[in-house]
Formats: C-alpha cells, structure tokens, sequence
C-alpha cells in the first residue's frame, strides 16, 4: 500500500448534540499506515470524531470515507475499524485467552487455528503465556496490552486509540509509547490516537490534528506544529512558547519587518508570519532558541541584554527568566546544565543569544 | 470503651430486635402448648404436627406459587426500567422513575385497598392472580433499586467494545451485558421472592379464599393449641429467610466486585 494513499477522509463534518455544535466542519485526510494523532483539550471534539470513524457516533451532515467507502448507514460491528476504549473495556468475566479472541467469534477457522492466532496476538503484545489468567486480576499496563491484542487480532484497516495511556503512571506510559510505535510499525496498520497529552502526541505520531472547540486548528507533522505553529492557540497548547509583542513597520514581497519589544528591529521571512488572524501581532519564541551567553561567548546572529528574575533549577536543565533589555518583556529560556556551565542567580546581569529565523510572528 | 452508656444502648439494642426471633426456636421445641417459661422439656412433636396439616400444604403451595411468579415478574421488569434509567435519557425521566418506586413508601394498607376497589369494580374475581398483581406492584420498585446498581457499576464501553469487535446487539447482551449483571438478577429475584412469601396485608385483602402462608399463620394464631406448630414453622421461614437473604447479598456483591470493581484499570 502506498504511504499517500488516503485511508480516512473527513469532509465536511459536523455533529450537533442539540444546540450543541461539537464538530464543526473537519476536512481531513489521514493516509494509510501512518500514526494519525486527534490532540487538543477536553470538550474539543477529538473523541466524538474518533468515534464517528469507529461508527458509534452518527454525523449530522458531510460524509467519512474509509479506504474510499462512505461509512454512512455502516454500524459499528461491520466496519473495519477496531477501537481500544479509554477504560480498555476488558470483559471482566472471561479470561485473557477469551478476551483477545473475542473477535474471532464468527471467524469459520477452526478452534486451534484460532487459538494459535490468540497466542501470536498475546506474543505481539508481551503477555506470552497469559492467556489462562482472569482478566480481572490484570494490572493496568497488562489491560491495555491485553485491549491491544484484542483489537489488532482482527486485522482491521484502522486501529482507532482513545486516550490509552491516560490511566498509566508516567513511567508506564512513556514505556507504552515507545511500544505502541514499535507496534505500528511492525502491523503497518493505521493508527489514529486521541490525546490531550502534547507530548505523546509529538513523540508517537507522524501527524497531528490539533483541535480546538470542533475545529482542527493546524493539521501537521509533529516538527512542523512544533517549529511553525499556524496560530497563537496551537503554539501556546504545544510546548513551552515565549510571547513577545511587536509593532509591524513594513512587509513587502516575502519580508516582514517588525519591531519586538527589547528584541528591537527585525526582518522575517513570511514563511515564519501564517495567515493573518487579526490579534494584536506578537514573536514567539521557543526557550531552548535563545541562549545565555557566557564570558568570552558572541552571538553568532543577534544578541540582548538582559537580567535574570527567576532560577528553576531541573538538574539536567536549569529554566531561567529573563527580562529583555530594560523592558517588563520576560522571557523564558532552557540551558542544559553542561560541566564548566554556572547556575546564574537572581538579578545577574546577562546576554541573551538569539534567531532571527526561529521567530515566529502571530498577528 | 470510652462511654459505657452506649456500648449497653448496642447491647440492648440488639437484644430487642433478635432476642423474641431466638425465643421462636426454643419454643418449637418445648415439650408444652403454653408459650411460657420454666421449658417443659424437649420435643419434635410440633414439627411433626405442622408437617401433617394439610392446610399448611395448600397455603405453602400457594404460595411458593405466587412468590415465584411474583419474583420472575418484577425482576423482569426491573432489568427494563434498570437498562431504561441507566442506559438511555427521555423526557420525564427522573418522574417517571419516581412514579416506579413510589409503591416503596406508599401505606400497602393504602395500595390493597385501592386494588381491591378496582378488582370489584372491573369484575376480577379475587384470587391466586390478583395477590401476585399486588405484589409485583410493591416488589417490582426493589428489583428496580437492586438491577439500577448492578447495570451502573457496568461500563458502557464494554458493550461497545463488543459491538466494535463484530457483535450484534442482541448478542452483546447474551454475552456480555447479561453475564455481568447475572448477579444482580439473582439477588434480586430472591429478595422479591422473601418479600412476597412473608407479605400480608396484599395477600389477606386479595386472595379471596384462598391462604397463603402468611394469612395461613396468622388464622392459626387464634387456636392456642395450634400456635407451637406455628413456632415451628416460624423457625423454617426464618432459616430459609436468612440463607436466601445471605446468598442474595453475596451474589450482589460479587457482581460489583466483578463488574464495576476493576474494569478501568490503572492505578489502583
């Protein structure tokens, strides 16, 4: 199958619960094989698209196409998705072996086959030799693994993940996505993962949707959203951003000149300035772009003035907080704590080192 | 202890409401018509009394009748109004709801009145059938009560889990819903079952001529010498009572414990 090919097409959805708009027209394409994460904060209709994928949520008006086909009238329990439910949704009552093979209740195989097909299921996952266990006396991570197989065993073209790591410790849950990647490469299959964690959506996807209020806001790969957030939301919701306001003093062809307060003067390229919005305009900047600079250091691009208001101290990293050449404009920005590198105190006097190109302007 | 007072006020307590319960017993099996103490010494004659009066029989098969019917009943619609409550929102919901476990704390003096009343009026003729209406009418708000909690502690996406795996509705049902809520069915079928059999006013008002074993009882108290083989009686029921109650509280219990308890993993 080809990696562009489109598996799941939104156009032109919209779902009201009442008066209550929650999607509110998504066009979205998402391709074959690739890790498709829905992320944005709760109420913002990244679940209820998810489900209108897996069919247990109906659409007021537009269509959802799988693999080319539209799903209207399709239920649930025929298409070819296969969901794993925030909960797990471990049948409580029926061992692991019964659980995973769940599905394959009306498949024509015989007995055997079927339960070899369960045990390459639970091998995939990790949990060899489970299958006799009661699925109650599971612990966390095992459900969701035991939820995994359960749904992969099905082969189906689309596997939809709803909050799964919601409910795992953060050492739990930072093992799972690694596994969860390795997993989707191994089956090739299509993953669509809901999320309000920015961060596992940035490590496990290949793209992100990122939604606000029944809307996707920007549709990218996670460095994309990242480095060229298309609006204020989307970069303040992903990551660490500092805002800076600015003045615009001229923009003609593909440059933006602006002014930005304690940055002083600087010339953009319109790659680094999305669309208009029309908010009053201000720079982001990413902390880990701008730099301390130490004695004997020069910036190789530009570099400000600054003191230090505020020391957070991480071990590896030490976040500072630094007002900009005389203004009240703080700014946050991250050093890694390498030998031969002082933590600074509150009040020293600084020289920032910055980017022209890693600005980007909000207006 | 730190106050005295009330570890007595416990002690008291308790005797008050199981002592005269103990006293059943031990006059089942003194040897003496007269319910009185010094005992007169041990006997099973009363047992043995009860066990050959053929009027007991008829009431007792009465009703097992009635209480069994009555039971099947308002279990059965206790799973619908359950499913209805939990499962799906409608207009008047919480009313409606209301209006079905009003009978809980309506007088049944009150409810067999109004029943008979209307029996006489539409021409029913009172027996077997109209106690069990009766009955279905005050057990039926307990069934609802037991069968709301076992299908709330149930997670919704279990259900849809089976459906997304390939099942038809009907037979998540099957598989899934009913398994898990089998308990709940079970506790609820014997606690309308005891309340049934040991109801009263119901069975007195419209059964007609025909006794159950409450009014059964109750006829028998007014010959003295019938009333030890009434205690003996009285001490069957309560040993029956207590192990269906028992085991009905288990079942509910493990239905919890097995559904609602873990099903969301995580911490725990």
């Amino acid at each position: 199958m080809n990696e562009k090919t489109p598996m799941i097409e939104f156009q032109d959805v919209h779902k009201y619960y009442g008066d209550y708009h929650a999607l509110r027209g998504i066009s979205a394409t998402i391709r074959a094989g690739e890790f498709f994460s829905l992320l944005g904060p709760s109420g913002c209709g990244k679940t209820t698209l998810l489900r209108t994928i897996a069919g247990f949520e109906d659409i007021s008006s537009g269509a959802v196409l799988l693999d080319g086909k539209n799903m209207a009238g399709v239920p649930a329990n025929v298409r070819p998705t296969n969901m794993v439910f925030q909960s797990y949704a471990i049948f409580p009552h029926l061992t692991v072996a019964e659980n995973v093979g769940f599905g394959l209740r009306r498949d024509p195989r015989s007995s055997a086959e079927k339960g070899r097909a369960v045990e390459e299921a639970l091998e995939m996952v990790g949990l060899k030799g489970y299958g006799a266990r009661a699925a109650h006396a599971l612990s966390g991570g095992q459900r969701q693994r035991v939820a995994l197989a359960r749904a992969l065993i099905l082969k189906p073209k689309v596997l939809l993940l709803d909050e799964p790591l919601s409910a795992l410790d953060k050492k739990m849950r930072e093992q799972m996505q690694v596994e969860l990647i390795r997993l989707q490469r191994q089956v090739g299959i299509t993953f669509v993962l809901v999320t309000h964690d920015q961060e596992e959506a940035l490590v496990m996807s290949d793209r992100i949707a990122v939604m606000f209020e029944g809307e996707i806001a920007q549709l990218a790969d996670p460095e994309t959203l990242y480095r060229r957030p298309a609006s204020r939301k989307v970069a303040d919701f992903i990551g660490t951003m500092n805002f800076i306001p600015c003045t615009i003093i001229s923009e003609a062809g593909d440059r933006v000149e602006i002014d930005a307060k304690g940055l002083g003067p600087v010339v953009l390229d319109i790659a680094q300035a999305p669309p208009t919005r029309g908010d009053a305009p201000v720079v982001g900047l990413r902390p880990e772009t701008l730099t301390l600079l130490y004695d004997g250091q020069s910036a190789s691009e530009r570099e400000t003035a600054g003191v230090v208001d505020e020391v957070i101290y991480f071990g590896d990293m030490t976040y500072y907080d630094v007002y900009l050449a005389d203004t009240e404009v703080e700014v946050r920005l991250s050093m890694r704590n390498v030998p031969g590198r002082p933590v600074l105190d509150v009040d020293d006097k600084v020289r920032v080192a910055w980017s022209p190109s890693a600005l980007v302007l909000f207006r | 202890m730190k106050a005295p007072g009330l570890r007595a006020y416990a002690i008291f307590y308790l005797l008050f409401l199981y002592a005269p319960i103990l006293l059943l017993p031990i006059f089942a099996f003194n040897d003496a018509v007269v319910i009185a103490f010094p005992l007169e010494g041990f006997t099973t004659r009363w047992f043995v009394e009860m066990w050959e009066d053929p009027q007991l029989w008829n009431a007792l098969q009465n009703s097992l009748i009635i209480s069994t019917v009555v039971a099947s009943i308002a279990t059965l619609l206790g799973l619908f109004a359950a499913r209805a409550s939990t499962r799906y929102r409608f207009p008047a919901q919480t009313s409606i709801l209301g209006l079905i476990m009003l009978p809980l704390v309506l007088p049944e003096i009150v409810v067999a009145m109004s029943l008979i009343v209307v029996l006489v009026a539409i021409g029913i003729p009172l027996s077997i059938f109209t106690i069990i209406l009766g009955h279905v009418l005050i057990t039926t708000p307990f069934a609802v009560t037991i069968l709301s909690s076992a299908f709330q502690t149930l997670d919704r996406s279990l259900e849809e889990a089976a459906y997304d795996l390939g099942e038809s509705a009907a037979s998540t049902f099957r598989l899934i819903i009913l398994p898990l809520v089998m308990p709940g069915i079970i506790s609820s079928f014997l606690i309308c079952f005891i309340i049934s059999l040991d109801e009263y006013i119901i069975a007195s008002f419209l059964g007609g001529t025909q006794p159950v074993l409450s009014t059964y009882i109750f006829g028998q108290f007014r010959f003295p010498a019938k009333v030890p083989a009434v205690l003996a009686l009285g001490t069957i029921l309560v040993l029956i009572s207590i192990i269906l109650l028992a085991f009905a509280e288990y079942m509910r219990r493990r239905g919890i414990a097995k559904a609602g308890g873990n099903t969301s993993g995580g911490a725990r």
